[in-house]
């Protein structure tokens, strides 16, 4: 199929969900996809099932801070420059383009290297949601080569790593690649169709878009968009509230710190590092187990409950019209309502745990599933 | 403390006289194009109705919807060119992408990118482009530009291009008013980027209309110094007012609901405000209007203001009634010419609600011919759209308690299956005017703090300085809230630290 202007309206709300708080501007990168539609360009969505085992694709996608992807806006190629230099090093053209991440604006930025590059873009994507790292992609889990794997920034310059490392190493030079780049820049990594079709999350871009319709549809018929959104999803409302407080800092290229929001009742705090990561129960509710993490020193009240948590999915949606907020976007006063939603299983095995669960974000937790 | 509070709304231009919390006198009048003589004719009014010498006058208080209006009807607005500092990045969504066409050709708007901007560890992006400023500021003389928004990427942590570049094109055409994206808005470039150009397009109006009302007071004989009110419900000096117009937007709709709260005692509820062409319909939660979310459509502009959650309906005094259909078309202020109560030929709501004995206005002998199947067929159609806009509003499925404000309130039902109880709070007419006299001070905080001595030390200072501004302004010191808390993390400084914005709010002493 080829993905329609509407179709990117709600696969930016269904990403924006998805995002859990982080993945960056899907506003911006949704204004920009709109344009190259409106140019006259194609974005043809491809099922995983239909790639080839010898096909080359590049998953795309930007890295970086979202504060820094709000306010310098992208110059526009820098995937696509990174593609390239991708297919200079392996001495091939793509065959097509996979999102890195569904979850935010990376859902977006494929589609514009699939646009400008005229390669179909695949259902599928790399983790499900969004996450802050590298090695929490399912590819690195799953064992693909996380090289060869290019940067490009928006003064021309770009960066390829091709000797073999594995993805933390490639996170740790890459991020502080990204970091002398201004902060964003935009990645590429080649790999073969047969390892894409094993470890890719099928069909999230389709998830993205079934998830906006909902919320769309729902608004306009004047239905609880929320409601509406957990059809799709599953998972549940963990708290209606206010945010009361938001504490950030920026540090090694990440935004990270804690909101605190209160409702009938009872009040919760959601770490966050780009993404939100746990949310803790601090106040009603409560079955009084106490939990240590990495935050603890700057606590305010005791975290008494861990009510849901990474790989699982926790979303901020503004109460009213279920319009997800990003970190960046918290502010003191909003009223806004916490969901929870179960994460794919692939990213729940043994080995998916061991990156994305709680004590890979330096929490002494394990990871429980979302309670009904 | 005598205050006077004004409202200049589309249509009528009301005034109250207050001594501490009682109305004293209010005057209403018709809106003047100048806004100026509806001003003057109404604060006369007023003040005669009221006996008060205008040199007892401590303040004046003026409310406008004239900025946003000028955006939503895309009139009055200055030929304004926008200049974004950050090249090579951002090429991907220029300004003004996202906005409507009309407002676009309406402010004859020209973009212009170029080299310039930092990164957020307040490195350059680029170095400033110097010779294309003077070669843009050159064509903004040839275009006929008058306004200027300047914004650089990152300005929020580092201003230094956007100053510059402000002084650059200063030079080249001193009758330029730049608009710097760093004093309007906050981190998240295209809403600040909106705010800004909307900021300048209002310029011109703006100092024409501040130096009106000035002018105004001075042919009053009032000495008092001039406010215009926030869309947070707190007061800013005109000077200020002359700068930032875009700081008055949605000062309409906050004025009404909290006129409404003030005048009725109910601190929760819905606010539904009739005037001549439309209805305002709002929450209020502990006596404060709820505010909209993350992003609010001015005009079809996304901007990140703080607004309260309005919903507006062409309802009024002045719908036309036609077929058993109400509104969205009015007669607006020529209601006493046009309307059949007043001698005129236009069927009108007003025109209905006389026939049917809610309201007395006018001549009822003239609508006595209407058919009884019309009126109650207009009627429940009047009552049909309140219920569905209250309904649309409230937060639960329970009935909620309904304060009825604004002339046209009288067109309203003394229940409807959403209101628990309908309230009209004495005063009702001017609601509007008595929340702008009731407007609250603020004192802020915005500076960078370092937060090694602990980040809630660094808040709590913050808060007490700001709530201590608030009391230097005239608060009430008891009563003083903080009202926004925002931070925005500077991580290319040596030592973790911030730039801490922090308002804090109450009422006059």
């Amino acid at each position: 199929m080829s993905i329609t202007a509407a179709d990117v309206e709600a696969i930016a709300v269904g990403a924006g969900i998805l995002g859990t708080g982080g993945g960056g501007n899907v506003y911006v990168a949704k204004l920009w996809i709109r344009q190259l539609l409106k140019d006259g360009r194609t974005i043809a969505l491809r099922p995983l099932e239909e790639t080839t085992d010898d096909a080359w694709v590049a998953s795309c996608g930007g890295i970086g801070a979202p504060t820094v992807s709000f306010e310098k806006l992208r110059r526009g190629d820098e995937e696509l420059r990174a593609m390239r230099a991708l297919e200079e090093r392996v001495g091939a053209r793509m065959d097509a383009v996979v999102s890195v991440e569904i979850g935010g604006a990376n859902s977006m930025r494929p589609m514009a290297v699939a646009a400008q590059a005229g390669i179909p873009m695949l259902d599928a994507d790399g983790m499900g949601r969004a996450f802050p790292e590298l090695q929490m992609e399912t590819f690195a889990m799953y064992g693909v080569p996380c090289v060869p794997a290019a940067i490009a920034d928006d003064k021309g310059a770009v960066t390829l790593w091709d000797t073999p490392m594995d993805a933390r190493e490639l996170e740790r030079v890459a991020r502080a690649r990204c970091i002398e780049m201004g902060g964003s820049a935009g990645m590429a990594q080649a790999m073969r169709g047969r390892d894409v079709k094993r470890a890719a999350i099928p069909g999230s871009v389709s998830l993205a878009l079934r998830l906006g319709r909902a919320v769309i549809d729902a608004r306009e018929r004047k239905a609880d968009p929320i409601a509406a959104a957990l059809g799709v999803s599953g998972g549940r409302v963990l708290l209606r509230g206010k945010i009361v407080d938001v504490e950030r800092r920026t540090t090694a290229g990440f935004a990270r710190g804690r909101v605190r929001i209160a409702g009938d009742g009872a009040e919760l705090a959601i770490d966050f590092q780009n993404e939100h990561l746990i949310a803790w129960e601090t106040r009603g509710g409560g079955r009084g187990r106490r939990a240590a993490g990495p935050i603890r020193p700057r606590d305010k009240g005791p975290l008494r409950q861990m009510v849901a948590s990474v790989p699982d999915l926790v979303c901020i949606v503004a109460s009213d019209d279920a319009e997800p907020i990003g970190t960046e976007l918290l502010r003191y006063g909003y009223r806004v309502t916490v969901l929870g939603l179960p994460s794919h299983p692939l990213l729940r095995t043994p080995e998916a745990l061991a990156v994305v669960g709680p004590r890979a974000f330096g929490y002494d937790v394990d990871f429980v599933p979302l309670a009904d | 403390m005598i205050r006077v509070g004004v409202d200049v709304g589309g249509t009528n231009t009301d005034a109250v006289v207050m001594d501490g919390t009682r109305v004293v006198a209010w005057a209403k009048t018709t809106t003047t194009p100048d806004a100026t003589s509806g001003l003057v004719a109404a604060v006369r009014e007023a003040l005669a109705n009221s006996g008060v010498a205008p040199g007892a006058v401590r303040a004046v208080m003026v409310g406008t919807t004239r900025f946003t209006n000028a955006i939503v009807e895309r009139r009055g607005l200055a030929p304004t060119a926008v200049v974004r500092l950050g090249l090579p990045a951002t090429l991907s969504v220029p300004p003004l992408t996202d906005w409507p066409a009309d407002l676009r050709s309406a402010i004859a708007a020209r973009t212009y990118v170029i080299k310039g901007g930092h990164e957020f560890d307040g490195r350059e992006i680029s170095a400033l482009d110097e010779t294309d400023l003077r070669r843009i500021g050159r064509r903004i003389r040839e275009d006929g530009h008058r306004a200027v928004a300047i914004v650089g990427v990152f300005s929020p942590v580092m201003d230094r291009h956007e100053r510059r570049a402000e002084a650059i094109l200063c030079q080249a055409d001193p009758g330029v008013a730049c608009s710097l994206s760093h004093e309007v808005g906050r981190l998240g470039l295209l809403e600040r980027e909106n705010a800004t150009v909307l900021n300048a397009c209002l310029s011109d109006l703006a100092a024409r209309t501040i130096d009106g009302l000035v002018a105004g007071l001075r042919e009053l004989r009032l000495p008092a110094p001039l406010y215009l009110t926030q869309n947070d419900g707190t007061l800013m000096a005109a000077d200020d007012a002359r700068r930032y117009p875009v700081r008055t937007f949605s000062s309409g709709p906050t004025n009404s609901m909290r006129g409404a709260a003030f005048l009725s005692g109910l601190r929760d509820g819905i606010v539904i405000d009739v005037g001549g062409t439309t209805t305002d319909v709002g929450a209020i939660v502990r006596g404060f209007p709820r505010e909209a979310g993350v992003a609010v459509h001015v005009g079809g502009v996304r901007t990140n203001f703080r607004m309260p959650d309005v919903l507006s309906i062409g309802l009024g005094g002045g719908s036309h009634v036609e077929d058993g259909a109400v509104g969205p078309r009015s007669v607006g202020y020529r209601l006493e010419r046009e309307a059949r109560v007043f001698g005129g030929a236009t069927l009108t709501a007003s025109d209905v609600a006389v026939a049917a004995g809610r309201a007395a206005m006018g001549d009822a002998a003239r609508v006595r011919d209407l058919g009884r199947d019309l009126v109650a067929r207009a009627l429940s159609r009047i009552d049909a759209m309140a219920n569905e806009a209250i309904d649309r509003v409230r937060t639960s499925a329970d009935p909620v308690p309904v304060i009825a404000v604004g002339g046209g309130s009288v067109l309203l039902p003394p229940a409807l299956p959403v209101a628990s109880r309908i309230v009209r709070p004495e005063h009702y007419e001017v609601a509007n005017a008595v929340g702008a006299a009731i407007a609250e001070v603020s004192g802020e905080v915005d500076r960078v703090f370092m937060l090694a001595e602990g980040r809630d030390a660094v808040l709590a200072r913050a808060k007490a300085e700001a709530a201590q501004r608030a009391v230097d302004a005239g608060a009430d010191g008891e009563r003083v809230e903080i009202a926004e808390v925002d931070e925005v993390p500077l991580t290319y400084l040596p030592s973790n630290s911030a730039r801490v914005r922090v308002k804090a709010i109450g009422p006059l002493r």
